[in-house]
């Protein structure tokens, strides 16, 4: 018995409606994508869909009391509240530079964690 | 302390975030020489620096980027550069001969004499005044951009239980940001019958956490003395009006806003330039060159974009011919008015010239599906989606224009089908 999924392409500002004809696990059929980055995207979304995650981390004696971090690839979807679980424990020290590795393979996706900005220290300026 | 600033500068830019420092950049390329950006923040980089999502760059450095990492990059070229930047300092006027006076935290009052400036001062967030919500007024509600500064650079959180009125998308985004630091979203409630946010980030930030959207539905009212205790929702009708008779009550302790944005034109006003309602903005030519003579505008405060790379595109230009002002050289003015016609909230440039390739920027008034663009009779374009909140850039090639002889130039949208 075929079954059926819908999902929304966010492959770019079309967004189309895509419904896919899943049989035994298995992708039959993309209807409604009007091009074909819209099959890419329904195929990868319903084998294994994957997110850029951003947030923060504390940061101490910096010029901002939080630095923006993010995961250096895509990490599975259900894997996200593990992964900022796992950073909001961390805590580092300023000064701190863009792209540094905050945290190697975090919650064990394989994957790094690196700072999105330079932190200076604070050095008696107003952190406001 | 004594202040290692110049008195004169080719080019002094009001505002250093993407608008301004891409305009540094223009100004450099296009030959100026003394260029200084003035910023009222403690750094460089704007409202990127607290746009810890990614999705910046995708057009100007074809790769994802998030915005203090696209910000990093404008302000390490600036530098490389020897532009100066001047921040934690508040332009207060330019006079109409351009001599600028800045506050500053460190050098106290400041004068500079400019040849040429630029406006780049960005925008600010409609508040609750805007929509006169009726209510109390408790802490907790606030615009959603202050709720991401609080929790993205500051370390606070603005409340435990959220509802967000309005589904633009620093509202989406901060409906994820806030469930991820343990916040619990209860919804987030959308006037339009339809999201004003770009759809990804309808599917990322709302879908992937089970975070409720509901459209053509408002706040009420709000209630709580001291702090906000619940809301009462209200479904609206086809003109905006609620419909008090099917309301219902949800329990939260903050409310944020994201009601849309408002370039921030103080300085613009003060100055007397030409204003056009439809972006909130200065009238510009097409070399971005306002009213008044030798100051320009560009990124938010021209009108508001939903992309900062088509604000790096657009301040680049504007800091090039800020530049060609600076040193003596002036183009022949526009000769063609360019008119918002059928289904077009705005257009800019408001004129245009034939010399060069010109870059348009426009929005719809309505979602429309299958519609055709046309230029006075000069350039055709079909689309087969328009949405009020994705910003058109068209680019016009000197052929299309160079044999138009009329004054005005109307661009309508004819839609085949209404969404």
């Amino acid at each position: 018995m075929p079954e059926k999924k819908n999902l929304i392409c966010i492959g770019c500002p079309m967004s189309c409606p895509l419904e896919l004809v899943i049989v035994e696990g298995e992708i039959q059929v993309v209807i409604g994508n009007d091009c074909k980055r819209g099959e890419t995207y329904a195929r990868q979304e319903y084998r294994a869909p994957c997110r850029m995650l951003s947030t923060t981390i504390a940061c101490t004696a910096g010029l901002w009391p939080r630095l923006p971090v993010k995961t250096a690839a895509a990490i599975p979807k259900e894997r996200i509240t593990a992964v900022v679980q796992a950073l909001h424990c961390l805590e580092i020290t300023a000064p701190v530079l863009l792209g540094q590795v905050i945290q190697e393979n975090v919650a064990d996706t394989g994957i790094d964690v690196i700072a999105t900005r330079n932190m200076p220290s604070l050095q008696g300026k107003n952190n406001r | 302390m004594k202040s290692p600033l110049r008195k004169k500068y080719d080019v002094v830019i009001v505002g250093g975030g993407p608008a301004g420092l891409a305009a540094a950049l223009g100004a450099r390329q296009a030959g100026a020489e003394r260029i200084l950006v003035v910023d009222r923040e403690i750094e460089a980089g704007g409202i990127l620096n607290q746009c810890i999502h990614s999705g910046f760059g995708l057009h100007y450095f074809k790769e994802e980027l998030t915005g203090p990492e696209y910000a990093e990059r404008f302000v390490r070229s600036a530098l490389a550069d020897s532009i100066e930047i001047i921040t934690d300092s508040y332009v207060l006027d330019i006079s109409t001969d351009l001599q600028l006076e800045v506050v500053s935290g460190r050098y106290g009052y400041l004068q500079f004499k400019a040849r040429a400036v630029v406006l780049a001062m960005g925008c600010r967030e409609r508040t609750r005044g805007a929509i006169r919500t009726p209510g109390f007024r408790p802490a907790g509600v606030m615009t959603a951009g202050l709720a991401q500064k609080m929790v993205n650079m500051k370390g606070l959180l603005p409340g435990r239980r959220v509802a967000i009125l309005g589904s633009g998308d620093i509202g989406l985004i901060m409906a994820r940001r806030l469930v991820l630091e343990g916040c619990e979203v209860v919804g987030v409630y959308e006037l339009q019958p339809y999201s004003n946010g770009l759809t990804r980030n309808l599917v990322q930030c709302l879908d992937d956490f089970d975070i409720p959207l509901h459209l053509s539905t408002t706040v009420a009212f709000i209630h709580g003395r001291d702090r906000v205790e619940r809301l009462t929702l209200a479904p609206v009708d086809m003109k905006c009006n609620p419909d008090l008779s099917r309301t219902r009550d949800v329990a939260c302790d903050t409310l944020l806003l994201s009601i849309g944005l408002i370039p921030e034109n103080e300085l613009s006003t003060r100055l007397r330039l030409r204003m056009d309602p439809a972006t909130g903005g200065p009238q510009v030519a097409s070399n971005l060159e306002t009213s008044l003579p030798g100051v320009f505008a560009c990124g938010n405060v021209l009108h508001v974009h939903d992309l900062v790379d088509f604000v790096s595109e657009e301040s680049l230009r504007a800091g090039r011919f800020a530049a060609e002002v600076a040193r003596g050289l002036r183009r022949p003015g526009d000769n063609i008015s360019l008119q918002a016609g059928e289904n077009i909230a705005s257009c800019v440039p408001q004129s245009l010239s034939p010399d060069r390739e010109q870059v348009v920027y426009l929005r719809v008034k309505r979602p429309l599906k299958n519609c055709l663009l046309t230029i006075g009779d000069r350039y055709e374009k079909s689309f087969r989606v328009m949405i009020p909140s994705e910003m058109i850039r068209l680019t016009l090639a000197p052929e299309v224009l160079d044999r138009y002889f009329g004054d005005n130039l109307r661009i309508d949208i004819w839609p085949q089908e209404r969404v």
